[in-house]
Formats: structure tokens, C-alpha cells, sequence
């Protein structure tokens, strides 16, 4: 009898986690909280060099991390109250839409159906699946890898787009997919791939951690649109609208030469642009909930756009990416903001 | 008493309660994963078997290509799980009755490096072991321009060359090599991409040999069928084994040389990338199958040794004092009562051997695991059902695996019992 209590007992406890789980996540008013917490939290990658990635201090940095430390600082004006929250890329979306996080700044691809569950609020990196393979095998251009093993990381759009490209240009390849980043680029690194195959940035990236990065080339071919860009949930228009136009304040900065250097000298400039950014005319930022001097902020904690990029992952960083189309549109990218007015 | 009191009427009664609570549980988990799912705008249901998969997958034993259906990535997943299942019970039976048999052996020196076998191997996570075999596979190999020739021409034209080298007669050295050249070029090759085997191609006629086969295996069960009641009227014995090895081999021989050889083979050659033609086992699979057939094995080979332990020394006394030779008595005597110890833990070690190879994940071997519970899951968002699924494949493979060793145990005990 005391096994029939038991079972009861254990029945009960069942039943209520069982119900316990339908409990929908409450939406807050996401600028209120993060005010009265003092603090943002920003969900991010797990560790990938040039967008998000702990040094050996704990210390975050990165272009997504950077998007995080300008969010903070214009509702703050303190870059460093931003707590890290890093994510699998299984686990990232449902942290965002159970509300553990502010913001999901972690090179997630902008797709429909993403779209559909949550808001992207714009692209702030322009990727593209690429190939990296070795110098020795001479090859030139994807169009030449006819026949090749090909390692991949599953349960990502790069498998799918790897047989879309290869079954468009009929040519023959053999898969072999592995279930972390790390055994992919290990399989590829012992010789078991002729091609290792991600997103453009990663392949920068992962080229970093091989013994001898100088033997390895990344092809110029580029087979498959990747718009990188952070994402905030559905249902709050106010902080939708706020970090959008974090994004876009840092692109308004590059294009008007507003630096952290010189940001200063900006306040006492004359062009009405400019004055409408820092907010010596007009009051933009308390159209967003946020101070008037909100862009002045960004740039003077984090920097605009170009700074931001240099710095994590362009010429300044290890990387050593080139702007290509993630130029600004003035300069033959595609890198364009609305005006503030 | 009253009924209260009764213990069979209140056990019934708190048995009933905890049923109810249980059936309400999963009813209230199934209306909610529902509720949930479909408020997430997921479509539940198996509909997305029909859909295009997509993804290439790199060892399919049926035809497969990126246009086909989920359903048939399930087939191509599962027909790659019983592969290397199958392949690695019965290697890992053999490698495992080898090894307890040499744990027993009176000589000092085997029975000791069967210990430190059982001992390191079964010692040691099997993931570690798993990528232990994947690295040492790949990282020896060499790429495949640099592929490793099995056959006499390399050997031959090494020698020949060694024997220039070393300053003897360059005619000595050039009779190697013709000789190599006259042998051609090798047909299995090792790299880091695999084994490359060349492939039969059946030619006219084969369907002959084949018929060849059918009718000696069927001849041979006879003969064993009519040896048994022979030994039973008679006594007399008859070597079964050695006249079914005769007939299974000769039979299908004899056929294939009347018929001239009706088979040829395509040649693996080295073009592009890789060898183009031939048949090639993926070092995935290679290293899944060494690290599977090792543990298990280790485990295996202890079974075996409890089991022959496990028979009373006057047992092989006592035959042996009846004049039975040493292999009758262990054939007769020793294994037929050491099975009925071993067979139900061996079970066993087939279910574990077949559950342990979902962690080919880990080598990128595509297995049910790997290819239809991670990609197709990651890609449909269909957890549920693919999970279920997935389970109930396991479930269905260890059942019947259990099954049939089941009746292979009952029958082995009639047998031991007439």
C-alpha cells in the first residue's frame, strides 16, 4: 500500500508539471523593465570570434556583442550594464520568446518563417554561404568541386543550400555532417573533407583555429543569401521601434562622419543632419522613450557602424574581413538607413 | 472489518486512483503539446513524410538523391543503423568468444593480454573510444592522390626498387618491375576517404550460381537432417560440417566455371577528388564498426568466459573418461551447457551494441539517429513525431532482437534437455 501512495504521490507531481508547462510567457513592457533592472540582457553565441566571443577575462566582444553595449548605452548611457546570456543556436529563439532575454543579437539568418515568429530588426551583417579548401588542391572557383567531400554542420540552412547548389550546376558531391561546429572543422582539418562549407563570416572565422590557417583558401563564390541581424520578440512595438533605430542611428553616424573620436565637435556642428542625430535640434530620441541626446551615446560609448565593423571583424580585427556589400550605400554597398527626422 | 479496512479492497482502490491521475497526465500532456504546437503554427502530423528532404546524405544503401522524401531519408537512416548492427554483432561475437576463450587459456601470456583487453577496453567511455578510431583512421591515412595500393604490383615494384637502391644489379631490379607491370595496377586502395574494393558486376548467367547456392544450402540442411537420424538409429556419426563446407563452396564454384566465369568488375580509378567507380566503405563507418565490435567484444568475451566456467569440471571429466576426443567433449558437452549461460546476457550486449550505434552522430556516420531524429528533426520542427518514431524503431529492433534470441535459447535448451 505504501507503493500505491507512492505512485499517487508521484502521479500528482506528474499531473501538475503537466499543467504547469501550458503557462504562456507574459509580454512586459521590455524598455520599463530593462530601466528598473538597470540592466540589458542580450542573448548571444556561444563563442564565434568576431561577433560574439568571451575573452580569457569574460570580457564579451564583437560585432553582435557591440550591438548589445549600444542598445545599454543609449538607454543607460553605461556600455558595459549589458548581461550576456549565450545560446545554442537549438535553444536561442525559445530563450527569446519565453522572455530570458531582451534582444537576440547572434547572427541568426532573417527568414520568412523566423520573421513570422519574431521581429528582425534589420541586417547588420550581409552574409553568404561560402567554401574554404585547401591551397594544394588548386582550385580556383566552387564550380571546380565536381566530386568533393564536403563537411558540414547539420540542422543548418548550409546543408540545404549545398545540395540546391550542386544539384543546379549537376555536379556530384559527398556530404558528411557532423552535429557541432567543432567536429566539422576537426573532420575537415584531418583530411576526411576536401571542403569545409558556412556562412562567409565563420569560415573567416574557423579558418582562425586551424594549425596552419595559411594553407587553406576561402573561394570566391558566394551560393546563398545569409542577412545576419538581431531580433526582438512580437508584441512590443516601443522596443521594436527602439532597437531598430539603435541600427540605424549607428549607419546615420558612419554616413555623416560622426565618429566616437569626433562626436564631440559634432554637437557644435551646423548641418542640420547632423544636429537632428545628436539631438541639438529637434527631439527624436523622446520619440523613441529615450533622452535627446540618445545617438550621441551610442557613437561616443560604441561608435557608428564602419567603426564597429573595422573593429571586430575588418581590417582592425584578426579576421581581417573587407566591407564588401556591408559597405554603406554611398560607397557602393548595401548598408542603407531611413533618415531621422 | 469493514470494507475500508480491507487491504486487497484499499490497494484496489489506491491503484485505481493512481491509474486515473496517470491516463489524466497524458491526456492533459497530449492537449497541451497540441494546444502549444498549434498556437506556435506548427502543423502536427506525419504530412512531412512526403516532403523534399534536400540534404545529401553520403552512404545510402538504397538510391537517394537530394529531390527524394523525409520518409525515404527514414528508410536510408534505418537500412544504415542495421548495417552497422548486424555487422557488429556478429564480429563482435566472434572477437568476444576469441578473447574469453583466451582469458581461460593455461597459457600464462595469452590469458593475461585477454585480461588487460577486457579490462582496458570496457574501462574507457565508448564515445572516447569511438573518436579514438575516427582521429586514428583519418589521421594515418594518407589523401587520396597519395591513395595506398593493396595488391603485389606496389609490393613488387617496392622491392624492385629497394633492390636498386641497395646497389645489386640493375637487371635483378628491372625484372621486379616488369613483373609488376605485368600484374597492372591494384584494384583496393586505402585513404583518408575510405576502402576502396572494385565492384562485381553480375554478368549472364549469374542468375545460375545463384540457383547453385539456394540448392547446396538446401542440400546441406538435408544431409544434416538425415545424419541426425542416422546417429540416432545407428549411432554412427557422419562429418556434417566438413560435407556442408564442400557442397556450399564446390556447388556454386563448379557452376561458375561451367558457365566460363560470368562476372566482371568495375575498377575504381582515381579521377578529380577522388576514386570514381568501385565500392567504397566510409572511414564513418569503418571507425563506428572498430569501436562498436572493441567494447562490445570486452563485455562479450567476459559472458563467454562465466559461461564455460559455469560448467562443473566433472562434466568434461566424465566425458572424457567415456572416451570422448577433446573437441566432442567441448563441442558436445562444454558449449551446449555454457550457451544456456550465455545466450540471455548476450541478448544483452546485442541490444546495447545496436542502442550504442546512435552515437555515430558523433562521426558523422548517417544513421537513423543522425540523419532522420537530428537533420530531418532540425529541419521540419516535427519533434514530436519524429520522435516517436524514432523510438518506436529502437523499440521494434530491440524486441525482435530479443525475440529471436530468445528462441534460439529455448531451442538450444530442448536440444540440451532430450
Amino acid at each position: 500500500m505504501k507503493r500505491a501512495i507512492f505512485t499517487l504521490g508521484l502521479s500528482t507531481v506528474g499531473l501538475a508539471i503537466g499543467f504547469g508547462l501550458s503557462v504562456a510567457p507574459a509580454t512586459a513592457q521590455t524598455l520599463k523593465a530593462v530601466k528598473d533592472r538597470g540592466s540589458l540582457i542580450c542573448g548571444v553565441s556561444q563563442g564565434l570570434p568576431g561577433f560574439s566571443n568571451p575573452d580569457d577575462k569574460g570580457n564579451w566582444t564583437g560585432l553582435d556583442v557591440d550591438y548589445c553595449r549600444a542598445i545599454a548605452a543609449a538607454i543607460l548611457n553605461d556600455p558595459t550594464k549589458v548581461k550576456f546570456s549565450p545560446l545554442s543556436t537549438k535553444d536561442r529563439f525559445e530563450a527569446l520568446k519565453a522572455g530570458e532575454i531582451d534582444v537576440l543579437s547572434r547572427n541568426s539568418t532573417w527568414t520568412l518563417s523566423r520573421d513570422a515568429t519574431y521581429n528582425f530588426i534589420g541586417v547588420n551583417y550581409y552574409d553568404g554561404q561560402g567554401f574554404m579548401v585547401r591551397k594544394a588542391l588548386k582550385v580556383n572557383s566552387a564550380l571546380e568541386l565536381n566530386g568533393a567531400s564536403i563537411c558540414v554542420q547539420t540542422g543548418t540552412t548550409t546543408e540545404l543550400n549545398l545540395g540546391d547548389y550542386f544539384r543546379s550546376n549537376s555536379m556530384r558531391y559527398e556530404v558528411i555532417a557532423f552535429a557541432t561546429a567543432d567536429e566539422t572543422i576537426k573532420a575537415y582539418e584531418g583530411g576526411r573533407c576536401d571542403v569545409f562549407t558556412t556562412d562567409v563570416s565563420q569560415l573567416y572565422s574557423e579558418k582562425l583555429k586551424l594549425a596552419k590557417a595559411d594553407d587553406h583558401v576561402i573561394l570566391p563564390e558566394i551560393i546563398s543569401k545569409e542577412p545576419l541581424g538581431p531580433m526582438v520578440r512580437h508584441g512590443d512595438d516601443q522596443w521594436f521601434d527602439l532597437v531598430k533605430w539603435v541600427h540605424f542611428a549607428m549607419i546615420n553616424a558612419e554616413e555623416l562622419g560622426v565618429n566616437s573620436k569626433n562626436v564631440d565637435e559634432a554637437l557644435k556642428s551646423n548641418m542640420p543632419e547632423i544636429k537632428r542625430l545628436v539631438g541639438t535640434e529637434g527631439n527624436f530620441g523622446e520619440q523613441l522613450g529615450l533622452t535627446k541626446d540618445w545617438a550621441v551615446r551610442i557613437v561616443k560609448h560604441v561608435g557608428n557602424y564602419g567603426e564597429v565593423f573595422e573593429r571586430n571583424v575588418g581590417s582592425g580585427s584578426r579576421l581581417g574581413i573587407s566591407r564588401g556589400i556591408n559597405r554603406l550605400w554611398t560607397k557602393g554597398g548595401i548598408q542603407y538607413a531611413p533618415p531621422i527626422r | 472489518m469493514a470494507v475500508h479496512n480491507n487491504p486487497k479492497v484499499r490497494s484496489a482502490f489506491y491503484q485505481a486512483v493512481a491509474l486515473v491521475l496517470v491516463l489524466a497526465c497524458a491526456y492533459a500532456f497530449a492537449v497541451n503539446a497540441s494546444a502549444n504546437l498549434r498556437a506556435q503554427g506548427f502543423a502536427s502530423g506525419f504530412g512531412f513524410l512526403g516532403n523534399t528532404a534536400g540534404f545529401g546524405i553520403n552512404q545510402t544503401l538504397i538510391d537517394y538523391s537530394e529531390t527524394d522524401t523525409y520518409g525515404r531519408v527514414f528508410v536510408v537512416g534505418l537500412l544504415n543503423t542495421l548495417l552497422v548492427a548486424v555487422i557488429g554483432c556478429v564480429f563482435a561475437t566472434i572477437l568476444g568468444f576469441i578473447i574469453g576463450i583466451a582469458r581461460l587459456s593455461p597459457n600464462w601470456l595469452i590469458a593475461r593480454l585477454g585480461g588487460v583487453y577486457v579490462e582496458t577496453i570496457r574501462n574507457l567511455p565508448l564515445l572516447f573510444q569511438l573518436l579514438f578510431w575516427y582521429l586514428a583512421v583519418l589521421g594515418t591515412m594518407p589523401g587520396p592522390r597519395q591513395s595506398i595500393g593493396l595488391g603485389l604490383q606496389p609490393i613488387l615494384s617496392s622491392i624492385g626498387d629497394g633492390i636498386a637502391a641497395i646497389g645489386l644489379p640493375n637487371a635483378i631490379a628491372d625484372a621486379f618491375r616488369s613483373l609488376a607491370a605485368w600484374i597492372g595496377p591494384p584494384d583496393v586502395y586505402l585513404n583518408n576517404r575510405g576502402v576502396i574494393l572494385p565492384r562485381p558486376l553480375p554478368g549472364d548467367g549469374f542468375g545460375w550460381v545463384v540457383i547453385a547456392l539456394g540448392l547446396a544450402v538446401l542440400l546441406a540442411i538435408g544431409m544434416r537432417i538425415w545424419a541426425r537420424r542416422r546417429l540416432d538409429a545407428t549411432g554412427k556419426t557422419f562429418p556434417t560440417g566438413w560435407a556442408a563446407f564442400a557442397l556450399i563452396v564446390g556447388l556454386p564454384l563448379a557452376a561458375l566455371l561451367a558457365l566460363g566465369v560470368p562476372i566482371s568488375f568495375e575498377h575504381p580509378q582515381l579521377r578529380g577528388f577522388n576514386f570514381v567507380g568501385g565500392v567504397r566503405l566510409i572511414p564513418e563507418l569503418v571507425a563506428l564498426l572498430f569501436a562498436l565490435v572493441t567494447y562490445t567484444a570486452a563485455y562479450i568475451a567476459e559472458v563467454v568466459r562465466a559461461g564455460i566456467l559455469a560448467v562443473p569440471r566433472g562434466q568434461s571429466e566424465a566425458a572424457l573418461a567415456l572416451g570422448l576426443r577433446r573437441g566432442l567433449t567441448l563441442r558436445l558437452i562444454i558449449v551446449p551447457q555454457a550457451l544456456r549461460v550465455i545466450v540471455p546476457p548476450l541478448t544483452n550486449q546485442f541490444l546495447n551494441l545496436t542502442k550504442n550505434s546512435s552515437l555515430a552522430v558523433g562521426v558523422g556516420y548517417p544513421d537513423l539517429f543522425a540523419v532522420f531524429a537530428g537533420t530531418t528533426l532540425n529541419q521540419t520542427h516535427q519533434a514530436i513525431e519524429i520522435i516517436a518514431i524514432t523510438m518506436a524503431v529502437y523499440l521494434a529492433i530491440s524486441l525482435i532482437t530479443s525475440l529471436l534470441m530468445n528462441w534460439y535459447n529455448a531451442r538450444a535448451n530442448r536440444r540440451f534437455e532430450r
